[in-house]
């Protein structure tokens, strides 16, 4: 197994309870695995596309933390929308994910959070994301 | 839950009932995880709800559910407005999902989530739905989505 990031710490409690975790990096963006387990699944056999989706947010928050960070940015952010494309069933194992900021303006953040399973060039599920960014 | 168990079970009771259909697809699996449950249904449509619960948080400082509980309540709920508008149970999957979120569930609120199948073609289920804290006129969050039949199309 991995060995878990510190970062992991920061996930909420959804993500915590569907044992996601923080592995390290990714394309400079932080990596989250969930083991598939009886929780996460929907019809026998594959992933809910619910938790997939789950597991997606928690990428696209962490990839929007992470950018932030490193730029010196002590912004908020709220979550205005979600589009997700489910393209592949997600089967009986681990699945990772990581996100894209596309854009980090002013007012607003564009982020794509991609899932996989054996081939990250072979998505399962795609998620395109908007976030509201507010400064004090 | 087996596909064949659902089938089953609908033609059973003569169509797809779909507060049979949650008693145990609100059991098992992601839906038992969240504690999925039956509120009503129409023609058309699906009403579900999962109770405010610590481990379902999004935000610990503020105690708000995590936005993917509403995305599998939507889910669920607009999938199962497909089967109840079809009165039969048939194999299909999400294509794909959008959801507005308009103010977060607070803490301690119950969701709710009712989806509609507003069209069905030979191959698509379109659908769209609203999630609310217990009155539709305040919605927390508006959806759209298209699933897509797998195996048997409508001839």
């Amino acid at each position: 197994m991995t060995t878990p990031d510190p970062r992991t710490e920061l996930l909420p409690p959804y993500a915590r309870a569907l044992d996601m975790v923080i592995t390290g990096l990714h394309n400079g963006a932080p990596l989250i695995e969930m083991p598939f387990a009886n929780k996460v699944q929907g019809r026998p056999g594959f992933l809910h596309g619910g938790a997939i989706s789950g597991l997606l947010e928690m990428a696209a928050v962490a990839a929007i933390q992470h950018a932030l960070h490193e730029r010196g940015d002590e912004a908020t952010f709220k979550q205005v929308n979600v589009t997700i494309d489910f393209m592949r069933g997600g089967v009986r194992q681990t699945t990772y994910a990581v996100g894209e900021v596309t854009r980090l303006g002013r007012t607003m953040a564009n982020v794509e959070a991609r899932a996989w399973q054996d081939d990250p060039a072979k998505p399962i599920t795609i998620a395109y994301l908007h976030y509201l960014l507010k400064r004090s | 839950m087996s596909d064949k168990t659902i089938a089953e079970l609908a033609a059973e009771h003569g169509g797809f009932d779909p507060r049979i259909a949650i008693s145990f697809m609100g059991k098992a699996g992601h839906g038992g995880f969240l504690g999925m449950d039956y509120v009503g249904h129409g023609e058309d449509w699906v009403e579900l709800s999962i109770d405010w619960r610590e481990d379902l948080v999004g935000d610990p400082n503020t105690g708000v559910l995590a936005s993917a509980v509403v995305i599998s309540l939507m889910d669920n709920a607009t999938s199962m407005s497909i089967w109840t508008k079809l009165q039969e149970f048939r194999p299909q999957v999400t294509m794909d999902l959008r959801v507005d979120y308009l103010r977060p569930s607070p803490k301690g609120a119950k969701v709710f989530g009712r989806g509609y199948c507003y069209h069905l073609s030979h191959s698509i289920g379109f659908v769209r739905g609203i999630a609310h804290n217990g009155n539709l006129e305040e919605p927390l969050a508006h959806v759209s989505g298209t699933f897509i039949r797998v195996g048997d199309r409508l001839g």
